[in-house]
């Protein structure tokens, strides 16, 4: 009981202690709850509220809140086809770009190790088309496939291709060019955790009777997941919701419409604001879904 | 290696010509070296003397510049780390972070296919007292624990050759101590040859049946603990592993039986057969312990050494023993030990003192010869630190 005594106001100091600091911590993250508040919870209210109107029976172009929940079964069964489609694409761009990025960021961040300035050279080389706008990258492309371009030439040339074939304007274009733009947001991720990769462990493997395959199963490919997770988020989704690419005005055509342009012409163009609103609602909640199920399916907890 | 099945025992490590150069230094100069299947062999040097390359090189991890490296009468110098049949137990220790200390323990075995290999992974676990954490990852386990760990790894898979690179550096003495008597036990029990690499010359002679000396990427010295200690046949031997009093003199004398060295205006008399050179200039040596602290000048007696007199400048008190440290003038600084067979010391600091020691103690060294003691010691501190 003594002891207890004299433990109390030990405890009682070390509760303000953690308060105050729990008070200065509060108001270090007022800024960015303001800003929470104000730039995300307001509008994400407000979409949800428009996403939930009929259009005015006396005004055109006027909307009036009516808890309309069959926007969203409207939405569903007339756009099945293009939210599906934009998740096939924004699948395939990601394994694409991930493929593509691995080797990539493996020889920056492990193989160009010994010298660190080929290593940022290399670097700045990923990085390097961020200096220009993605839109006219993205229309340098539409010009490189064009039908009068090279590559389309070239294919006809070897008979890969048909007189009557293009490449624009087909789901192969859109594809190439989601995964060629989202490759640096791969890519990156990748080599901060490649770069950082023990290579006593790979020592350790191959004095373990593990061959360079099996090695890379099972210790490099599971020390870099936090890299993998996180560059396949950052590509994944925003792939999914992109309108640039599958624009008909850029690489898309009316086959490869993607989710993006839907939204996109409803609210720009047709003026639906509420079957817009409840297509980007849906969109967030899929996205949110799927990353949910796959953070924690690949369990990366431990390694972060 | 065949798969799914164990070495049925060590094999034999020889190493031909040896040498491995990096950009800009060579690691290891050249290395001739046969290790006997079964032995518990100690690479014995100072920091940055190639020996861990020379593990590394065994291991695979490394290539050699030029020579053969041999396992059993196989030639793997070509062949790669997965194929042959040695583990290391890494300084770094190199425990997989992601997988848990069970998984780790078993890696080996299931790369190899061998049955049941969680069981075998808990039975080596055991063998280190750390079956109980099993399931942890290692993040979660001290260094010493991970070090324990890293053990296992790598006996689990009973190796013909186990590579051990400072495996007992980050225990404290007394799990040192067991780790070195449990080390001893797996490798008597299983016949498995040991390749011990350590800085500590306490632990090498303790655990090896045969200690290497390497200083610079060469070999000083190889031969048995007690024969390194009582026998040092170089300046760095005498020094490295355990201390030594050097003389340099001129050979004046010559017999059968022994040589006699003119040191600083006395006659040092050394056994013919324990003198690496028996002409010229040359330097002798005799172990501390071997000396004798008199404090009259004795008399003349065939077989006995006497350098004298001198001032004792230090005594140090060390439980066991006392050293003492003698300024003879011409011949420098002469370190004592002497077993404190009474209470106290002996002698005070001041006090005037004669040394002497039996003829068949002394040694002669190889190398071409220093001065001073005070410049073998500054030898072999820059050869420590190179």
């Amino acid at each position: 009981m003594a002891l207890t005594a004299f433990t109390g106001p030990v405890v009682s100091a070390d509760a303000s202690g953690a308060r105050r600091g729990g008070r200065i911590a509060l108001l270090l993250l007022l800024p960015g709850i303001a800003y929470l508040l104000l730039f995300f919870l307001a509008p994400l209210v407000s979409l949800v509220i428009t996403s939930l109107q009929t259009p005015s029976e006396t005004v055109f172009g006027q909307y009036d809140f009516t808890f309309n929940w069959q926007n969203y079964g409207e939405v569903i069964g007339t756009y099945s086809e293009q939210i599906l489609r934009s998740f096939l694409y924004a699948l395939l761009a990601t394994v694409f770009a991930l493929l593509f990025s691995y080797p990539l960021a493996y020889f920056i961040g492990v193989v160009m190790r010994r010298w660190p300035l080929v290593q940022s050279l290399l670097l700045i080389l990923v990085v390097a088309p961020f200096f220009i706008s993605f839109l006219l990258r993205t229309l340098a492309w539409k010009q490189i496939l064009s039908d009068e371009g090279p590559v389309v030439s070239t294919l006809k040339a070897l008979a890969l291709l048909g007189p009557q074939d293009h490449i624009t304007g087909t789901p192969i274009a859109v594809v190439f060019g989601l995964t060629y733009n989202f490759i640096p947001f791969m890519c990156l991720p990748l080599y901060t955790t490649l770069e950082r990769l023990d290579m006593r462990l790979i020592e350790a493997g191959r004095d373990l009777y593990a061959g360079p395959a099996t090695t890379f199963r099972t210790v490099t490919l599971p020390l870099s997941m936090p890299g993998i997770v996180s560059g396949t988020l950052l590509t994944f989704i925003p792939a999914a919701g992109d309108y640039v690419n599958a624009s008909s005005q850029f690489l898309g055509g009316t086959s490869s419409t993607m989710i993006g342009n839907v939204i996109q012409s409803n609210f720009l163009v047709q003026l639906n604001y509420p079957a817009a609103a409840a297509l980007s609602i849906l969109l967030m909640a899929i996205i949110l879904v799927l990353v949910g199920v796959y953070v924690r399916r690949s369990g990366t907890e431990d390694l972060l | 290696m065949a798969r799914g099945l164990f070495a049925e025992s060590g094999a034999d490590l020889e190493l031909v010509g040896v040498r491995k150069e990096f950009p800009g230094f060579t690691a290891v100069e050249q290395l001739d070296l046969t290790i006997a299947a079964g032995t518990f062999f100690a690479l014995l040097g100072p920091s940055g003397c190639g020996k861990t390359t020379t593990l590394r090189l065994v291991a695979g991890l490394e290539e050699p510049t030029a020579g053969r490296i041999l396992i059993g009468g196989a030639d793997v110098t070509d062949t790669k780390p997965f194929r042959r049949p040695v583990n290391t137990v890494f300084q770094s220790y190199a425990l997989f972070p992601h997988m848990s200390v069970l998984e780790n323990v078993a890696f080996g075995l299931r790369r190899r296919g061998i049955g049941d290999p969680l069981g075998k992974a808990h039975t080596a676990l055991q063998l280190v007292e750390l079956d109980h954490l099993a399931e942890r990852k290692p993040a979660q386990l001290s260094g010493g624990q991970q070090q324990r760990v890293a053990l296992a790894r790598a006996v689990v898979n009973r190796p013909a050759l186990l590579l051990l690179d400072e495996p007992l550096g980050a225990l404290d003495l007394k799990l040192r101590r067991q780790m070195q008597l449990e080390l001893k036990n797996i490798q008597t029990e299983v016949g498995l040859t040991f390749v011990h690499v350590t800085h500590d010359q306490e632990e090498a002679m303790t655990m090896a049946d045969t200690v290497a000396v390497m200083n610079k990427g060469r070999i000083e010295q190889i031969g048995a603990p007690e024969e390194l200690y009582e026998l040092p046949r170089t300046s760095f031997v005498a020094n490295f592993l355990g201390q030594s009093n050097l003389f340099a003199g001129e050979v004046v004398e010559s017999g059968d039986a022994t040589i006699g060295v003119q040191a600083a205006g006395r006659r040092i008399l050394v056994p013919t057969e324990r003198a690496q050179r028996r002409s010229g200039s040359v330097t002798v040596g005799v172990r501390p312990e071997k000396l004798l602290l008199l404090t009259e000048e004795p008399a003349a007696t065939a077989g006995i050494n006497v350098l004298g007199p001198g001032r004792v400048t230090d005594v140090s008190f060390s439980g066991v023993s006392t050293q003492y440290l003698v300024e003879v003038p011409g011949v420098g600084t002469i370190i004592v030990f002497a077993q404190n067979l009474v209470f106290g010391p002996v002698v005070e600091r001041g006090a005037e003192v004669w040394v002497s020691w039996r003829v068949e103690h002394g040694f002669g060294l190889s190398d071409a010869p220093v001065s001073s003691i005070a410049q073998a010691h500054e030898a072999l501190v820059g050869g420590a630190e190179a």
